[in-house]
């Protein structure tokens, strides 16, 4: 899974956020709609596509897309 | 040499409280969170919610008078009673004897807490499994109760979608009739204990006087004087323990997942199950949910299920069901029910 398909599928889990918004330098936690349960569903996005975890320290140090990108692909 | 007689659950009954809160009211408290949402993601429409004066005891002592009713059961013949919450009535006397002396079981009867959250029925079972192996006890009622409601900030909008207040009574006896409780795997990870945790009011950390809901780094709201969950964390712990506790009940009663006719998770929420069921590879037909209204009552979530899969005949003799409970502790433990 390259940066776009990454960005594609981070952003397949918003329901109300437009596609648009959606580029790697977003600030994913400032979105309106960034919630727990959006938390939830990106660990999900990743453990299915790379089988790798998604920490709560990774969504806390992580400001941007391409950090968490960045992140899961360090691992 | 007497032989080990085998435990079987025999009957279930389960009781909530009447006050609803529904999605409506919630979506009225915070705008901003639609009831479709939480209806899509949480699986929610409404939970119950103990009034202020009502407690533990209160919830189940109704569970036990409904098992009792239904069931026909005779109060002498209880000769253990475990209750399993993690909000009791007092710090002390146990809440299980306030129970034991409102239900009138006999004198002899012994009574006990367990302090165990979403694991905490299948606990109960295990020690029941134990009195009536070791011959101490012939009829055990173990009693699931919680009133976490009472430890949600009013405004962790989060939280109180997904938890509501119950209590469920399950009676557990040695004789020939219910579902056979196979061998039982259970587990602990305490490094897991910051995650889901009320920090306050115990005896290391007294309660404060602060009321503000905060919001931690990690986007969680908190104050240390109500519950807190960090999702992301919890969701993780599943993730890694879920799948392997399945395989382990399923070796460790030597079947296969194919053999299965039923599975009962805990039921966290919706999209979590979803995801555990695929992930483990279940199929829908075969994966048991109930929770659309009443919601996670932690330790109660099972045998609430169970009951409905029972009413609504999934669950008929000859059925193996595969249990599973996971959560706070973090704790975990699971088992096979052959009726």
């Amino acid at each position: 899974m390259d940066k776009d398909q990454f960005l594609q599928a981070f952003a397949e889990q918003f329901d109300e956020t437009d596609l648009s918004v959606f580029t790697p330098s977003t600030k994913f936690k400032e979105l309106d709609e960034w919630s727990s349960m959006v938390a939830l569903m990106i660990i999900a996005m990743v453990d299915e596509n790379y089988n790798k975890k998604i920490t709560g320290a990774d969504l806390r140090e992580a400001v941007t897309i391409e950090d968490l990108f960045n992140r899961v692909h360090a691992k | 040499m007497s032989s080990i007689s085998p435990a079987r659950i025999s009957a279930i009954s389960y009781y909530l409280p009447s006050t609803e809160l529904t999605n409506e009211q919630l979506n009225e408290l915070f705008p901003e969170w639609s009831v479709d949402k939480i209806m899509n993601k949480v699986g929610i429409t409404s939970r119950r919610v103990a009034a202020q004066h009502e407690c533990t005891s209160d919830l189940a002592v109704q569970a036990a008078k409904k098992l009792i009713e239904e069931y026909q059961l005779k109060t002498e013949a209880i000769e253990f009673l475990i209750l399993c919450t993690q909000t009791p009535d007092y710090f002390l006397p146990t809440t299980a004897c306030l129970i034991h002396e409102r239900l009138g079981l006999l004198q002899s009867a012994g009574a006990i807490d367990i302090n165990q959250g979403c694991s905490g029925f299948i606990y109960g079972l295990s020690l029941a499994k134990g009195l009536i192996a070791s011959g101490e006890a012939s009829n055990v009622l173990l009693i699931t109760a919680e009133t976490y409601s009472k430890l949600l900030h009013p405004e962790d909008k989060g939280n109180r979608s997904i938890f509501g207040d119950g209590a469920a009574a399950i009676y557990i006896h040695g004789e020939q009739q219910g579902g056979y409780i196979e061998k039982i795997v259970l587990g602990t990870n305490g490094t897991g204990a910051p995650n889901l945790i009320v920090k306050n009011g115990a005896m290391r950390s007294q309660k404060t006087g602060d009321k503000t809901l905060h919001t931690n780094e990690e986007g969680n709201p908190y104050n240390d004087n109500y519950l807190y969950m960090n999702g992301a964390e919890i969701f993780n712990f599943t993730l890694e323990s879920v799948p392997l506790l399945v395989n382990k009940v399923l070796e460790k009663n030597k079947l296969t997942l194919e053999e299965i006719d039923l599975f009962v998770f805990h039921q966290a929420n919706k999209f979590m199950l979803d995801y555990l069921r695929k992930k483990i590879k279940i199929p829908t037909e075969r994966f048991f949910v109930y929770m659309a209204h009443c919601g996670n009552t932690v330790s109660s979530t099972i045998p609430i299920a169970l009951k409905n899969a029972f009413i609504e005949g999934k669950i008929k003799p000859g059925s193996r069901v595969l249990i599973a409970g996971f959560g706070v502790g973090y704790s975990w433990g699971g088992t096979v029910l052959q009726f």
